[in-house]
């Protein structure tokens, strides 16, 4: 199942400026791999990290702050034999890499807040019928058309209940150039093996941002295909379960016959209301996210070891916390930083044993409270008072000196 | 050198902030050092505010947008009356007086120059003010060497321009080397 990709990056000849110029700026990158610090977008990183997790369908309708993922991939794409497709609108996109990776491809889609509402309901059709795929959220200021070239972290909430019915959410969140390019070839990995639509949480200036990257060698990235299915067509269920609730996956056009509907269905695909079988699928859809949280959950831990003080956040704030944490460790206050990488599930373990170590928590976030709630329903022993919110939409960010006011006033 | 150096380049949309911008951010890659590039622009392609932060560091950089400038150029009235309160009290403050007429608190460090007239004078186009006064900005403040731009600029614009924009790099350098205060 975990294959490793034996790819290997083309030698060039030259590395010479004027030599290069020809070239496409991945055919530099990939020459110059593991050997030198290029600077790069988090939207190039995202779709960098798509191509070397073996991404070869794009559906999309280009909107900013996501705009450069598709430009790259529209360029890049059709000279692997990939396919770049503009469509008409984001139902049509989600639609569409839905299909393509029900014929066998690796597909991903990138879009921001007025686009990924409407894929909403695609989403859905893609986590019933369990078909692998990625969407790419760069989230802007909402609601509806906002401010489409300022951050927000509004989207947090939507990620996890953006589709009606219960759906369990694979969602990863980066803060940075390096970071975006590692959780997109994450995101595209955990789709294949859990065959669910991943959502990655870009800020805007996460996906605008540029940073000094030095990319792995293609050998030391560790990309996951499908499972495909052993048994011969006729035996084949699209929907089988093993131990870890993870079924393989026929592909159109394998001689392998199966049916897909948004309806509830049984292990065939076929519709059904039957109580029994729709109990089956509905646990089946929880359980392979809830038994494999381990796999799934990734934070990071900054400072806590001997902190009183603990900010939670996510994406751009965290690095405005860390900044902060650095001023304040400057006076001799105790703070650190709890990061999720992984926002859906949510750390729940993490959090808890957070909750048992620190006095107080600092949820600073650019929306008007949505991470804080979750940290709320852990935070069953501790007065609201010991729960401080920093909430921020107009636009602008929370700034290390914002977060270290707070520092100071709780400690 | 500071440890951390945090860079403004501010006007309106359509003078070449950004693009100046990750031309100092690459030339600090080329010199292996650590750097972030942010930008703020409204939804227009010419027009409104845009801004550009370049932050160079020996160590991470945790927060990416400058808050506390050790460097601000600013290329209009505007953009100088919002960002010149956040410009440390040892800042470097560049302004391009063809269109900065006044300035409502006199820095430490102050350079005036009518980047966009001299651009229009010497070299046929307002269109390198960009390139010009970056370079100017490099030359006072050291904080990349000369030919990491120049290798930079190279890198970042289309073959065509390469010549011109050199050419305007070169002037801008000239034109700090001869500042008299």
């Amino acid at each position: 199942m975990l294959k490793k990709n034996t790819k290997k990056a083309e030698p060039k000849k030259t590395t010479k400026p004027k030599a290069t110029k020809n070239e496409t700026k991945l055919d530099e990158l990939q020459s110059t791999r593991e050997r030198k610090n290029v600077l790069m977008q988090g939207n190039e990183a995202v779709a960098y990290g798509a191509l070397d997790a073996g991404v070869n369908f794009f559906a999309g309708y280009p909107i900013t702050p996501s705009t450069e993922v598709a430009e790259i991939l529209s360029a890049e794409l059709p000279k692997r034999g990939g396919v770049f497709v503009q469509m008409e609108d984001e139902i049509a996109s989600i639609c569409a890499i839905t299909g393509a990776s029900l014929a066998g491809a690796k597909s991903l889609t990138a879009t921001s807040g007025p686009g990924f509402s409407l894929m909403q309901e695609g989403i859905g059709f893609a986590k019933i019928t369990e078909t692998p795929c990625v969407v790419v959220n760069v989230q802007r200021m909402g609601p509806s058309t906002g401010m489409p070239t300022s951050p927000a972290q509004g989207d947090i909430m939507q990620a996890k209940w953006g589709s009606h019915g219960d759906s369990p959410s694979i969602v990863l969140y980066p803060d940075s150039v390096k970071e975006s390019y590692e959780l997109t070839i994450r995101a595209v990995n955990l789709a294949e093996k859990y065959r669910t639509c991943v959502i990655l949480l870009l800020d805007e200036v996460i996906g605008h941002m540029r940073e000094a990257v030095r990319l792995p060698d293609m050998a030391n990235v560790r990309v996951i295909n499908r499972i495909k299915p052993t048994v011969p067509p006729h035996w084949y269920k699209h929907y089988d379960e093993n131990q870890k609730y993870l079924s393989p996956l026929a592909s159109y056009g394998e001689g392998y016959r199966f049916h897909v509907t948004g309806l509830t269905h049984d292990s065939h695909g076929f519709p059904t209301n039957k109580s029994s079988e729709a109990s089956e699928m509905m646990e089946r859809l929880r359980k392979k996210i809830d038994y494999n949280i381990r796999d799934l959950v990734q934070i990071e831990s900054h400072q806590m070891e001997d902190a009183k003080i603990a900010i939670f956040t996510a994406g751009i704030t965290a690095r405005a916390a860390k900044a902060a944490i650095a001023m304040a460790r400057a006076e001799g206050i105790k703070v650190g930083l709890l990061r999720p990488l992984t926002i859906w599930p949510f750390p729940d373990d993490a959090v808890r044993k957070m909750l048992r170590n620190v006095e107080t928590v600092i949820v600073p976030e650019l929306n008007q409270g949505q991470l804080i709630h979750e940290i709320q329903r852990l935070t069953k022993d501790k007065s609201d008072g010991n729960l401080i919110p920093i909430q921020r939409v107009n636009g602008q960010l929370i700034t290390p000196n914002d977060i270290l006011r707070k520092i100071k006033e709780v400690s | 050198m500071a440890k951390s150096y945090e860079i403004r380049l501010s006007g309106s949309g359509g003078q070449g902030l950004i693009l100046a911008g990750i031309i100092l951010a690459r030339a600090a890659v080329i010199e292996k050092r650590r750097v972030t590039q942010t930008q703020s622009y409204g939804p227009e392609s010419r027009g409104g505010y845009s801004r550009a932060d370049v932050i160079i560091s020996d160590d991470e950089i945790y927060f990416p947008e400058a808050t506390n400038f050790n460097c601000l150029l600013a290329l209009t009235q505007e953009a100088c009356d919002v960002y010149l309160y956040d410009l440390r009290d040892t800042g470097i403050l560049i302004i391009d007086t063809t269109f900065v007429k006044n300035l409502a608190l006199a820095a430490e460090n102050t350079y005036e120059l009518p980047f966009t007239d001299i651009a229009q004078e010497k070299l046929g186009s307002p269109i390198t003010t960009n390139i010009l006064s970056l370079a100017f900005m490099v030359q006072i403040t050291g904080i990349v060497k000369p030919e990491s731009l120049k290798q930079s600029i190279a890198e970042s614009v289309k073959p065509a321009f390469v010549e011109l924009n050199h050419k305007a790099m070169e002037l801008g350098f000239e034109l700090a080397k001869n500042y008299k205060k």
